[in-house]
């Protein structure tokens, strides 16, 4: 009888060990599969040796930095120069119209880097629509080139000022009126008071903004690939697309890989000084705007240029090719194939990587120190790993050990997830630590055991905002460029690959039918976003 | 025969006691409070009970079933103890009805969740969301969702801290109504020492993981086992005395003592409420300061040697800030302690 009582008791104690050690498992296969390919690519390029070690010194990958760098300095400057004014303008002046402003001006999220580069291509570009109405009364052959800088410094300012904007519209709200009026009131004059106190306050939001931007420069791949311009993302693909050598380009992606940690490093470091200017909640006022006075015709004139420039000519652009195919009666169902490609993958990505973000956020909520957290941090190392270097990686891995699932949609989705899993686990771990455990508890004390509870209370309380981290998951699958055009299989096709095809020939008419549905069919989830996380939308094309 | 049985329940947080080697046990119908400073572990010792947490060392019996102890645990579902939570914790996505129903089997519902609203006192509430209800609404529907599967043990964790303080006593006296009328057996946490002698059949007084003291509430007022349990149950004055024949001397009179002591040189308990003053000029004390409360007032003395006392008058009498006063306290059994 004891000998039961014993043995039972050892079951017992087993049985529970097993299951936290199963989620444990689970969670840490989860973080290996999103770690392998990038740990494969370092051995690779270990193994590569010296001739890693000539390609990183060589006077090509100087150059490709140089450039990098420029873009990342222009891209920056320019989305400040938009978005901080505009922001100041729509929170804190008297400007007419300043709502449906504040709208447009931050449309233009959900136009990928790559589409703006169509639109701008086919506005500027060799046989655009400048060129042709300059060509009829004109003559005009050839106008400015808009390959290279102008055009990649124009695309991707065009997606990350919007960034700027929200993240400074939004702090500028909650600035508290009343550290303002004590400036004013201790004699400090309303320009002194702007700079010595308004701005200080904005240069988290600002610094934060720019580091996204940052972020979504060095990762980007459409936009500098369809402009020609040699950063980094692009030199990588073409070192891949030459096949004779691999080592460049897996030793290019590690040194992408080298920069954006050194960018999230320093956004870490900035949080810290962050908190400095977060001051009490405030008079719960709000601000007095500011008279704009004379300033109000160029106010209202640089507010509709930007809103116009970089959202009404896009879409008028892309309009026009579109009624150019539809009058040419040329065949949609391309298109529409695309579509249900692209909505296809992408859900079945949202899917996946939700449920891999699962095991991880638990295990992250059961145990906030030691292995817990480690395994969460670990899984968030793909924020630092752009698409391409993602895919190369897979490419590398696969040809080595994967061969089943090589150019299959398996590997793609694999890559998706990889990329994605971030997002995903925001949405759930957030989610699953704003559950009040007393309120499971209270389920359990009620006679239900833990699954019953985890089906009847936990994850309807977790699922709106597990919702959210697979709708941003949707969204970035749907508009993923790099990953999806190295590892797709022969055949599929998305929207964001059709954009791409027919840009990158010139036959923008083509392209742009699968462009507009692109931003049809992810407007209303930026929508169902913003109000939620707007910060956490910037994954580049 | 006791409902409940703690016995010698030891649990620890890395290097923290929160619960040391507690015995306690509670006889049906009774209601219990566990009263003490926040720290203490009694809400460690309710999470325990209800099988949120597993004892390093001990037994805990519920009707005479071992459900814990070192080498098992019984899951909480399966204890078939209710339990009211400091913050309610109900089911925000649910509805009242839905809270309440959550614990008994569908077929049931229908039937008992009226029943059970009506007790305390919900009716028509039923289809409101947790969130729009008022606190008090709220912890009845927690209550009233504990008490639906019909457990024998109901436990409450501070099932007041988040309630108005103008409406506390009047809640407090409908739930010790609707208990009592239930008769089911009640361990109730609290550092509130008017809640626990308002509501409890017996104070059970934690201090630093150990229950310290366990009896009825004018044990723990009157004779309480140490200095710290004195002061902690209510104010308390400390007097020094000299203890010879079964009595004490001290400079406010002669005591008997309440049971034997073998030090001579103690610390006599005087409660305020027993120690009189008259305006005297030729008085041994000075008031030094006065706070009028309503129903009375409470007056700080200093005697011509430094000590300090205070006393506790009906707001009918009257002395003035500044009076010199002469002091008379009760001749009753005095509880002393050795002096430090």
């Amino acid at each position: 009888m004891s000998s039961l009582s014993s043995l039972s008791e050892a079951l017992h104690g087993w049985s529970k060990r097993l299951r936290g050690g199963a989620l444990m498992g689970t969670a840490a296969l989860v973080v290996a599969i999103t770690l392998l390919p990038i740990g494969y690519l370092i051995v690779r390029v270990i193994q590569g040796g010296t001739d890693a070690w000539s390609v990183l010194t060589r006077p090509g990958t100087v150059d490709v930095l140089l450039s990098t760098g420029a873009l990342v300095v222009g891209v920056v400057l320019c989305a400040i120069a938009i978005g901080v004014p505009l922001a100041w303008l729509v929170t804190r002046t008297d400007l007419p119209g300043r709502r449906i402003v504040a709208v447009l001006a931050a449309l233009p999220i959900v136009i990928p880097s790559y589409v703006a580069a169509l639109a701008l291509l086919g506005a500027f570009g060799p046989r655009g629509l400048l060129q042709q109405a300059l060509a009829g009364p004109f003559g005009v052959e050839r106008i400015p080139e808009i390959f290279g800088f102008p055009g990649a410094l124009l695309a991707l300012t065009l997606s990350t000022y919007p960034y700027v904007f929200l993240l400074c519209a939004a702090a500028m709200r909650s600035a508290d009126p009343g550290l303002e009026e004590a400036s004013r009131s201790l004699g400090r004059s309303a320009r002194s008071t702007f700079f010595h106190v308004t701005l200080p306050m904005l240069r988290p939001a600002i610094g934060a903004a720019s580091l996204l931007a940052v972020l979504y420069v060095l990762s980007d791949f459409g936009a500098v690939a369809l402009m020609q311009y040699d950063s980094l993302t692009r030199a990588i693909y073409l070192q891949y697309l030459s096949l004779f050598d691999r080592t460049p380009a897996a030793v290019l992606g590690l040194v992408l890989v080298v920069l954006t940690a050194l960018v999230l490093f320093a956004e870490n470091r900035s949080h810290g000084g962050r908190t400095r200017f977060r001051v009490g909640p405030g008079a719960g006022r709000a601000p007095r705007r500011v008279p704009l006075g004379r300033w109000r015709t160029p106010a209202l004139i640089f507010s509709w240029t930007m809103i116009g420039f970089f959202l009404f000519v896009p879409l008028a652009v892309l309009g026009y090719w579109l009624q150019r195919t539809l009058a040419r009666s040329e065949p949609l169902e391309v298109a529409w194939n695309a579509l249900g490609t692209s909505v296809a993958i992408a859900a079945a990505a949202a899917a996946v990587a939700l449920l891999a973000s699962l095991p991880v956020a638990l295990v992250a909520r059961r145990r906030r120190s030691g292995a817990g957290a480690f395994l969460e941090r670990a899984a968030y190392t793909p924020n630092a790993l752009p698409g391409i270097v993602i895919a190369l990686a897979l490419v590398f891995f696969a040809v080595r050990y994967g061969g089943p699932i090589y150019q299959t949609v398996i590997l793609l989705l694999i890559a998706y997830v990889i990329r994605f899993l971030p997002q995903a686990l925001a949405g759930s771990s957030t989610a699953l630590q704003t559950i009040n455990p007393r309120v499971e508890e209270a389920a359990r004390s009620l006679g239900r055991r833990p699954l019953r509870v985890a089906a009847t209370v936990t994850l309807p309380l977790a699922r709106s905002g597990m919702l959210a981290g697979a709708t941003l998951v949707f969204l970035s699958t749907l508009k993923e460029l790099p990953a999806t055009l190295l590892l797709r299989p022969i055949g599929f096709d998305t929207l964001a690959t059709e954009v791409w095809k027919f840009t990158e020939v010139g036959a923008y008419s083509r392209a742009a039918l699968p462009a507009l549905l692109l931003i049809a069919v992810a407007a209303p989830f930026v929508w169902f976003l913003s109000g939620r996380r707007g910060a956490a939308l910037g994954s580049p094309g | 025969m006791s409902v409940i049985t703690i016995n010698g329940v030891s649990k620890s947080f890395g290097d923290v006691a929160a619960v040391d080697n507690a015995h306690l046990e509670v006889a049906s119908g009774e209601i219990v409070a566990l009263l003490g400073p926040s720290g203490c572990g009694k809400t460690t010792l309710l999470r325990l009970l209800a099988g949120f947490e597993e004892p390093d060392e001990g037994q805990i019996s519920l009707n005479g079933q071992t459900v814990a102890s070192a080498e098992k645990s019984v899951a909480p579902e399966e204890r078939h103890v209710g339990m009211v939570f400091q913050d309610y914790a109900l089911f925000p996505h649910l509805t009242m009805s839905e809270n309440v129903g959550y614990g008994i089997p569908r077929a049931e519902r229908e039937l008992r969740v009226p029943a059970v609203l009506a007790v305390v006192g919900l009716c028509g509430l039923g289809e409101r969301y947790p969130n729009e209800l008022s606190g008090g609404q709220q912890q009845r529907v927690a209550l009233a969702r504990a008490l639906a599967p019909g457990p024998k043990v109901i436990l409450l964790d501070e099932p007041w801290s988040n309630i108005d303080p103008l409406l506390r006593t009047s809640m407090r006296d409908e739930l010790a109504r609707v208990l009592r009328a239930i008769g089911v057996t009640v361990v109730l946490v609290t550092h509130d020492r008017e809640e626990a002698f308002s509501l409890a059949d017996r104070i059970a007084l934690m201090h630093d993981g150990e229950i310290v003291q366990s009896g009825v509430p004018e044990d723990l007022y009157h004779t309480p086992s140490t200095r710290w349990a004195a002061a902690f149950v209510g104010p308390a004055n400390f007097v020094p005395g000299y203890v010879a024949n079964g009595h004490v001397e001290t400079p406010l009179g002669k005591f008997p003592l309440r049971t034997p002591h073998e030090r001579a040189h103690v610390d006599v308990l005087i409660r305020p409420e027993t120690l009189a003053l008259e305006p005297d000029p030729g008085g041994s004390a000075q008031v030094v300061r006065r706070e009028f409360r309503g129903h009375d007032v409470f007056y700080g003395l200093e005697l011509d040697d430094g000590t300090a006392l205070v006393s506790q008058r009906p707001s009918t009498e009257s002395a003035r800030l500044g009076d010199r006063v002469r002091l008379c306290a009760h001749e009753a059994p005095v509880t002393v302690f050795s002096s430090t």
